[in-house]
């Protein structure tokens, strides 16, 4: 096999009918007799639900019903949604059943559904449904939820704490007691939510002739869809085919199964009709599930020359009202923090606390940008004190390539030991400079004060988790039409999985990636599947494609060995057939070959054929792959107005064998705009009842084409030896370290106010309060000379 | 509430007459009536742009617009962009061929707002176009390749000596 499509820049398979508005979107799906949903949705954070008063919205004409959850059938009303990432660290669980039983968590919350004629109708009846709320104590802090006799999140809890787990290795005592130095600090880290262009949506048709469930859904991955639905209604998996076709972005938060797809689909059993649900923007800013707020307060010990010796401190995260995605989040955060460094000894106490907000998911980089900020302002911290240079000083903590595979010391949120596989580190990083002439900076910046302008550069370094398991399949068969298809449960929300994983087929079987198709998200097409997160497909289904289009290329070669009485290892697949190598005119097409494979009727298979040429694979990684990052950043800072220019990024990013480099490219310029987000605006604010301040696009801004500088993107290629194709995910590579590099961009073009910065965002707010006292810009002066 | 009115709108370049209610938005007489499903629904108070269409060559946010404003009016989606033998117009290709899109779903109204844009200004520059596109929010590419691909199809246009 040659290598014609892997690693090739092709266009994208997608592009076409989503270029021409032909797209397949939920809220495109149209059923006859279809009826429409609308949430009645808590106003208040916390509170009883003492009863509803249905009846002047079941009076409007058009309205079918308003179901609550007394009114779900058995046995989803006894039930909750399913918890599928347990820990035995957790010491209390809740999670939500389908619709509000009698306690409301947090504003949003579903308390009503109300099916009628028309969106329109249901959303004019779901406002008329009165609810009776007694308030109850709203716990909005999560540093507060855990104070001794602090009010209750869930009224039934012990506390508000779900989990208080040690995440260590090595001796932290002794390594601070035989520190040069110790400095320590407070991190506040907020992390925003998705905010996909399209809105979370269903279509749910219970069909109670053939008593089958069939759902169209907004997802990253319709088997976890499938597996909720059974574990509701205990069906039987014939029962619930869910599809996804395109999805607008997920970005994390589109993983999670939520109550309004339960309550949509009982809507369905309950009236006979289909029923579809599309979300708007305010359900979505209050009711999808968001990443927000991390407090770590962290202490670093070093030697005389920089050299890390211990880091400890304790980790508050806020998890929200449910625990629908476990101690995953916080707990990548944790294991993320060490990223490409020696660190001989750890200790944080993580703390993970409920509160009365809508529950938290990962988003895009998932808690590793968060621990990525603790170790790389840390850096620059170590850096300024003992007045080094950034760079440097990350210089002597790298783990070296000859380290290689790099035990850290901790179990990752794969359940295995983390254990780097490969990359470069100091590389990683000496040619990210060297590209974006870091050294020339110095007079960059002279040029730019001369002129009054603040400007900073930051570095930051980053490993990434990725690939995770357990699996992920893919099934290839070539139809007796000669057609090739690959299905697989992966589930992609723009990541280009109909390119790529036809990228990868098509050089084993002889076609171009063009004349494979790609079909993701049906839950019939193949039994199991994981869907798309967590930078893992071109991993898990990525292998399995290959593993699969290998013993399908052999299926054709031992059926034409035998058809032209040649060797297999003699033949090519070729041009959509298979040939005689050197002698073009002994060809099968594969056409051919498929209409023999699959027998002729009443007729006996001829020697050991099995019938059909068709193959499934299950690729189960052993442990993630690391990926890792360099990203260096210049802003420019208006210390007036405290607006923060970003005026370049670069991105030198290793994600193993890169399978198309324009599609990476996209992804990881696509993470940086995240990235800029979370780094400068990106903020969901609450009262402190619990309501949410931010609502809205208005109110809650995401980076905008003026946000962005030219970002430069880099691959460097270190294969990953733990999959036969040598990659490592990339989705999230962009968003996850240029959030510290920017921060360290911000704090370095402020040196002369002797600024430390802290917390993302850096709102321009913040950083009119801190410059606002000019004089410190003179006391400052003397560490300006001597700091790079 | 129930209020109905009979609207006739040129779209696409046909005609449809259609009964419907007065506070149908224009987004949802599109999507929903005509069934032209390539208008999208990002945030329904006019921040996302992805409902951009053109109404008589002007771009408008189809979430803000009742459909019976648009009666008598000259409209164009998505579905209306490509060239009369079908193939894909300038501007759709340069998405395509600079990997302008990932999931699609902000697509329809960055298309719409480019496409007047470039029309109306042939010899855009980068300042130019991004500043144009504040109007649409994009999560998914950072827009980068979006303004590449704007540049690019202007500078395709302006050597085919027009635009279709």
């Amino acid at each position: 096999m040659s290598e014609v499509f892997f690693g090739a820049s092709v266009l994208r398979k997608e592009d076409e009918a989503l270029l021409r508005g032909k797209g397949k979107f939920v809220d495109d799906v149209k059923m006859p007799g279809m009826l429409h949903a609308a949430f009645v949705r808590s106003s208040v954070a916390h509170a009883k639900i003492r009863r509803f008063n249905k009846q002047a919205a079941l009076d409007l004409p058009g309205v079918h019903a308003v179901i609550t959850h007394e009114d779900l059938p058995e046995p989803m009303r006894s039930r909750h949604l399913p918890l599928y990432v347990p820990n035995p660290h957790m010491k209390q669980v809740f999670m939500p059943s389908v619709l509000v039983k009698e306690e409301t968590v947090f504003v949003g919350e579903t308390l009503a559904i109300v099916v009628a004629d028309s969106r329109y109708i249901a959303e004019d009846a779901a406002a008329l449904v009165i609810v009776d709320y007694e308030d109850l104590p709203a716990v909005v802090d999560p540093r507060a939820a855990i104070v001794v006799n602090s009010p209750l999140a869930q009224a039934t809890a012990g506390d508000n704490i779900i989990a208080q787990v040690p995440i260590h290795f090595g001796d932290t005592d002794a390594a601070f007691l035989k520190a040069a130095h110790v400095f320590s600090e407070s991190f506040f880290m907020h992390r925003g939510g998705p905010f996909f262009m399209e809105c979370r949506g269903v279509v749910a048709q219970w069909d109670d002739a053939t008593q089958k469930l069939m759902m169209f859904a907004s997802s990253q991955g319709s088997h976890r869809f499938k597996r909720a639905f059974i574990d509701l209604c205990d069906f039987d998996e014939s029962q619930v085919q869910v599809i996804t076709n395109d999805v607008g972005g997920g970005f994390g938060p589109k993983g999670s199964f939520y109550v309004e797809y339960a309550a949509t689909a009982a809507a369905s059993m309950i009236l006979g009709r289909p029923v579809k649900w599309i979300e708007d923007r305010r359900e979505n800013f209050t009711a999808t599930q968001q990443e927000r707020d991390q407090y770590w307060d962290m202490e670093v010990a070093v030697d005389d020359s920089g050299k890390l010796l211990g880091l400890r401190g304790r980790l508050v995260h806020d998890a929200g009202a449910y625990v629908t995605w476990g101690l995953v989040l916080p707990w990548i955060a944790a294991t993320s923090v060490i990223g490409p460094y020696v660190l001989p000894a750890y200790h944080l106490e993580l703390i993970v606390a409920m509160t009365n907000k809508v529950t938290c998911s990962p988003v895009r980089g998932a808690g590793r940008p968060q621990g990525c900020f603790v170790m790389e302002r840390m850096m620059d911290r170590i850096a300024r004190e003992l007045q080094i240079d950034r760079a440097e000083v990350r210089r002597r903590n790298f783990i070296q390539p000859n380290q290689m595979p790099y035990n850290v010391g901790l179990t990752f949120r794969d359940g295995k030991p983390a254990i780097y596989d490969s990359g470069d580190y100091p590389k990683s990083q000496q040619i990210a400079l060297d590209y974006f002439d870091y050294a020339g900076f110095e007079e960059r910046r002279k040029a730019a004060l001369r002129g009054g302008r603040y400007i900073g550069i930051g570095i930051s370094n980053a490993v990434e988790g990725t690939g995770l398991g357990p699996y992920e399949g893919a099934t290839i068969r070539i139809s007796t039409s000669g057609k090739i298809v690959v299905y697989t449960g992966a589930t992609p929300q723009g990541q280009s999985h109909q390119t790529t994983l036809a990228q990868i087929a098509a050089d084993h079987l002889g076609v171009s990636y063009d004349d494979i198709r790609v079909v993701t998200g049906d839950t019939s097409s193949i039994p199991f599947g994981m869907g798309t997160f967590a930078s893992r497909t071109a991993v898990n289904a990525g292998s399995s494609v290959h593993l699969a289009s290998i013993e399908v290329a052999n299926k054709v070669k031992k059926l034409a060995s035998e058809l032209l009485e040649v060797s297999p290892d003699d033949l090519v697949l070729k041009d959509g057939g298979v040939e005689v190598l050197g002698v073009p005119e002994m060809r099968k097409s594969l056409r051919e070959l498929a209409h023999i494979s699959s027998g002729m009727y009443g007729f006996s298979m001829k020697g050991d054929r099995d019938p059909g040429l068709e193959a499934t694979s299950y690729f189960k990684p052993e442990q993630s792959t690391y990926a890792n990052s360099c990203h260096v950043a210049e802003v420019e800072v208006d210390i007036e107005t405290g607006h923060v220019k970003v005026t370049r990024v670069l991105v030198n990013h290793d994600c193993g064998r890169v399978i198309n480099p324009m599609i990476v490219e996209g992804q990881i310029v696509g993470g940086v705009a995240h990235g800029i987000g979370n780094a400068l605006f990106e903020q969901l604010l609450f009262d402190e009842n619990g309501q949410p301040l931010t609502t809205s696009f208005a109110e809650y801004l995401i980076p905008m084409a003026t946000d962005m500088p030219k970002v430069d993107v880099i691959h460097t290629e270190t294969p990953s030896p733990l999959n036969p194709i040598g990659v490592k995910g990339a989705g999230e590579g962009g968003t996850i370290a240029v959030i510290a590099a920017i921060v360290s961009a911000i704090e370095n073009a402020l040196i002369p106010f002797d600024v430390t910065l802290a917390t993302m965002p850096v709102t321009p707010e913040q950083i009119v309060l801190l410059t606002r006292n000019k004089t410190s810009f003179v006391a400052a002066s003397k560490r300006y000379k001597t700091h790079g | 509430m129930s209020e109905t009115r009979t609207i006739t709108v040129e779209l696409n370049g046909r005609s449809y007459t259609r009964t419907i209610p007065t506070r149908l938005l224009l987004a949802d007489f599109l999507r929903h009536e005509i069934d032209l499903t390539g208008t999208h629904v990002g945030c329904e108070h006019g921040v996302c742009g992805a409902c951009t269409v053109l109404v008589n060559g002007t771009s408008a946010r189809s979430c803000l617009m009742f459909a019976v404003q648009a009666d008598g009016q000259n409209i164009t989606t998505i579905e209306g962009l490509a060239e009369v033998n079908g193939s894909l117009s300038v501007l759709q290709q340069c998405f395509h061929e600079h990997h302008a899109l990932q999931c699609g779903f902000c697509t329809p109204g960055i298309l719409m707002t480019l496409t007047e844009h470039l029309r109306d200004n042939p010899e855009p520059d980068e300042v130019e176009l991004r500043t144009l596109l504040t109007g649409n929010l994009c999560r998914c590419t950072g827009y980068q390749a979006i303004v590449k691909a704007g540049l690019e199809a202007a500078r395709c246009m302006r050597e085919q000596g027009g635009l279709k």
